[in-house]
């Protein structure tokens, strides 16, 4: 657990060059899509709307009510923006949240901040209005199941940003995905459940006025469609990452006990009980794996991108 | 998370002060680019860089432990790559005291490589908001064919990231002003704090939603049409086209000794 | 006919159903400044925001001597210069000369034209240096001065301030208005600030519950202190 950093924002040196460029691009299209939806859904609104929103998330990552001795739960708001606005409008405002605290306050790098914004802007968003959308779907439109989902929201997508960041570092050899990713879901668990908690009492608070412009991101139409899309980008691009790990080490059950056993006996040469261990480094096949898979992925976003405008043309049509 | 609010511009007459901020942009990404790049134990390169860096903290007369001093910021995440020295398969070079464990001569170099990239890198991006205004940063993100709704997006969150925040900082003093508490009475549960933190969190945003009404009827009433504007600037002058040249030179020989060695 | 109010019959609900005007009519005549006083709620911020065409209501709203309409929606603010009550909702760039030049900027000017407003702006509300000021650093007073610069940059004939002493400290408070008994638009100001209508405007109007109830001169107002009560106002 103490290999656990607690906040997300990755610094500069700890992705490798290759991964943080292939975030950078990823980011780069996310934004522009968000980019382009919230300019459909909020007008000219736009600029001043998401610009000052983002300076209340800013400010709300401040708020903080103590749990335990000396730690304290915070929010970091993707799923509350996702849930208010939509997973664009959230992707806009953390991304520029993601920005001004990586150039103003070297909070996360410059080069990883592609990452930092998919892991912090894109991830949360989408996983925390995807999984609030389910679950009210499974259980009703009561007022009981609303807070119930936007709780699971909001702490599924600080865990899975926390994993994405987890694979990222093991991809980039940083931290071996044994160790980092059940240090980072553990610490992460119970940060979400900070999480959890703030965005569910801002939602109670705000339940009791309306406001016209935006009602639990029922905005515009075409929504829906953009969403299916961004949402299976996501998974093929944490698929694509995970594949060269998942090839790299063929006996994972037996290997992860042989770590957990060297770190809990202290044994003499660690690396002889382990003598086919590799770091999984960017070497040469690690690296046309993960090319092949970033290219494919986004052919099937471009294909997708088609398709889904079409269909948002026609579902906007039949409104 | 606290950050210290006051702005990290700090203000000199120096060279590097006065350089076209699409300079100072352009060289500190190519220099954290420059260091991420450079290969693990080639400690001769990464001096070099940090001869750079030197060089360009001189030339900015804040004083030469300006960026050493604040450039701890990274530190809690060095926890993410404890585990790299002990992992590594490689000749053992040292044991830890008392736990037994083996430290590889392969893992220690990935790590102080990680360390320092990491060390240059936070420095570089320290120095940039230092001798450049933020608002000059933005303009030259713009002028680089940055998204310009996202730049000017951040431009406003940046005008009133204070308001919010002085915002915040009146709801938690209330708050603390009534958080009294009767000795012997029962203390309230983690989940109401909670609560009361999330009210705080949905009246921040129903005020900042407010807020942008009022400032788009600002916006309107102004001429505001949608289309974002800028007035130019910077014109890159002789010298600022001389730095960016010395700049990129300083950036790719060491990087190609390191490659090479 | 220029530098002129004309509102003729003006009503505005609001979508919430409440009826913020109830059939306004006012006219200005160029050069004149009128105040506007009333308590909270009686309508003049909503009347105010109709006169550059933010709001649009039933009724008749003429400035300079132009319908407001959508086709002349561009031409209306730059005549009319709507100076908000918080400032900062007016000061929305990162600099004050950004601000200041947001106006002349949107009015498509050259960049030459556009630096030399803002200049005159500043100097006009006796700011001349703060060009590179950052916003949220100036105090309430230069803030307001310089919301009103950043209307003036666009050379406005008519000026539409909502509460411009509200919340600025005695000194402050003097040196606004000292600002506007020498700026030469016509000037419609609301306000509580008693003492202030009584030195610097001649003509006072009362809105209460949408309605005018008085217009005339602000002498006769003072002198009738049933009237001043009855609205919400004391005389100090």
């Amino acid at each position: 657990m103490w290999l656990s950093p607690v906040k997300l924002h990755i610094p500069d040196g700890f992705l490798s060059t290759p991964v943080a460029i292939v975030g950078w691009v990823f980011a780069l299209v996310f934004i522009a899509v968000a980019i382009r939806q919230t300019r459909d859904q909020l007008g000219d609104r736009q600029v001043p709307l998401m610009g000052i929103l983002a300076a209340f998330i800013f400010a709300a990552q401040a708020i903080n009510f103590p749990i335990a001795a000396g730690t304290s739960g915070h929010l970091l708001g993707g799923a509350l923006a996702a849930i208010l606005l939509g997973p664009w409008a959230a992707t806009l405002i953390m991304t520029a949240v993601i920005a001004m605290q990586g150039l103003l306050f070297q909070d996360g790098g410059l080069l990883v901040m592609g990452w930092n914004i998919l892991n912090m802007g894109v991830i949360t968003a989408f996983v925390g209005i995807a999984t609030y959308s389910f679950i009210r779907r499974l259980t009703g439109e009561g007022r009981r199941s609303h807070l119930a989902a936007a709780f699971t929201g909001a702490w599924l997508s600080v865990e899975v940003a926390a994993l994405a960041t987890a694979l990222q570092l093991a991809v980039s050899g940083t931290s071996p995905i044994e160790l980092g990713l059940p240090a980072m879901a553990g610490v992460h668990a119970l940060i979400g459940i900070g999480e959890g908690v703030i965005t569910v009492g801002a939602l109670i608070l705000l339940e009791t006025t309306s406001s016209g412009v935006l009602r639990e991101g029922e905005s515009a139409p075409g929504r829906r469609g953009a969403n299916v899309i961004a949402a299976g980008l996501l998974l093929a691009l944490l698929v694509a990452l995970f594949s060269p790990l998942a090839s790299s080490h063929p006996d994972g059950l037996e290997f992860v006990a042989e770590q957990k056993g060297f770190l809990d006996l202290a044994v003499d040469p660690s690396y002889e009980i382990l003598p086919d261990y590799t770091v999984p480094i960017i070497s040469d096949p690690v690296l046309t794996t993960i090319v092949a898979v970033v290219l494919g992925t986004l052919l099937v976003f471009v294909v997708a991108w088609f398709v889904g405008r079409n269909t948002t043309r026609s579902e906007a049509a039949g409104d | 998370m606290h950050y210290n609010l006051t702005d990290q511009y700090r203000h000199q007459t120096s060279f590097l002060h006065g350089l076209d901020p699409r300079v100072k942009v352009i060289t500190a990404v190519g220099y954290i680019l420059a260091v991420s790049l450079t290969p693990e134990g080639a400690w001769w390169a990464f001096a070099f860089f940090f001869l750079v860096l030197c060089l360009a903290v001189y030339l900015s007369q804040l004083g030469i432990f300006f960026t050493i001093r604040r450039s701890f910021i990274a530190l809690p995440f060095i926890l993410a790559a404890l585990s790299v020295p002990l992992i590594t398969p490689g000749p053992v070079i040292w044991r830890i005291p008392g736990l037994n464990w083996a430290v590889s001569e392969p893992g220690l170099i990935r790590f102080l490589s990680i360390l320092l990239r990491s060390w240059l890198a936070v420095q570089a991006a320290i120095l940039l908001t230092a001798v450049t205004r933020f608002p000059n940063i933005l303009w030259a993100l713009e002028s680089l064919k940055f998204p310009r709704v996202l730049v000017s997006t951040i431009g406003f969150m940046y005008r009133y990231l204070f308001v919010v925040a002085d915002e915040v900082t009146q709801m938690v003093r209330a708050r603390a002003s009534r958080s009294a508490r009767i000795s012997g009475a029962p203390r309230r549960s983690v989940l109401w704090q909670g609560k009361v933190a999330g009210a705080m969190v949905g009246s921040l945003f129903l005020r900042a939603l407010e807020r942008s009404e009022r400032v788009y009827a600002a916006m309107l009433s102004r001429g505001y049409d949608g289309c974002i504007r800028s007035l130019t600037r910077f014109q890159m002058r002789q010298r600022d086209w001389i730095s960016l040249g010395l700049a990129g030179l300083l950036l790719i020989v060491p990087l190609g000794l390191g490659w090479m060695v | 006919m220029h530098h002129t109010i004309d509102v003729r019959d003006l009503t505005f609900t609001y979508p919430d159903g409440r009826v913020a005007l109830r059939g306004v009519s006012l006219f200005v005549a160029p050069g004149e400044k009128v105040a506007l006083v009333g308590p909270n709620g009686a309508g003049k911020s909503t009347l105010m925001l109709h006169l550059n065409g933010i709001l649009k209501g039933q009724g008749e709203v003429r400035v300079c001597g132009t319908r407001i309409e959508e086709g002349s929606i561009g031409e209306i603010r730059a005549a009319v210069g709507l100076v908000f009550q918080d400032p900062d909702d007016q000061l929305f760039s990162a600099t004050v000369f950004d601000d200041v030049a947001f106006g002349p900027l949107y009015m498509g000017l050259p960049e030459e034209d556009i630096r030399s407003r803002v200049q005159h702006a500043l100097e006009a509300v006796e700011l001349n240096d703060y060009g590179d000021r950052v916003c949220h650093h100036l105090s309430g007073g230069e803030k307001k001065r310089v919301a009103i610069a950043t209307v003036l940059s666009m050379d406005p004939e008519i000026l539409v301030l909502d509460e411009p002493t509200a919340g600025l400290d005695p000194r402050a408070r003097r040196s606004l208005i000292h600002l506007l008994h020498d700026l030469p638009q016509t000037m419609l100001v609301s306000t509580h600030d008693i003492p202030m209508v009584a030195e610097l405007f001649e003509r006072t109007v009362v809105i209460d519950e949408g309605e005018i109830v008085f217009d005339g001169s602000t002498q006769s107002l003072m002198a009738d202190r049933n009237l001043l009560a009855q609205h919400g106002m004391e005389i100090p």
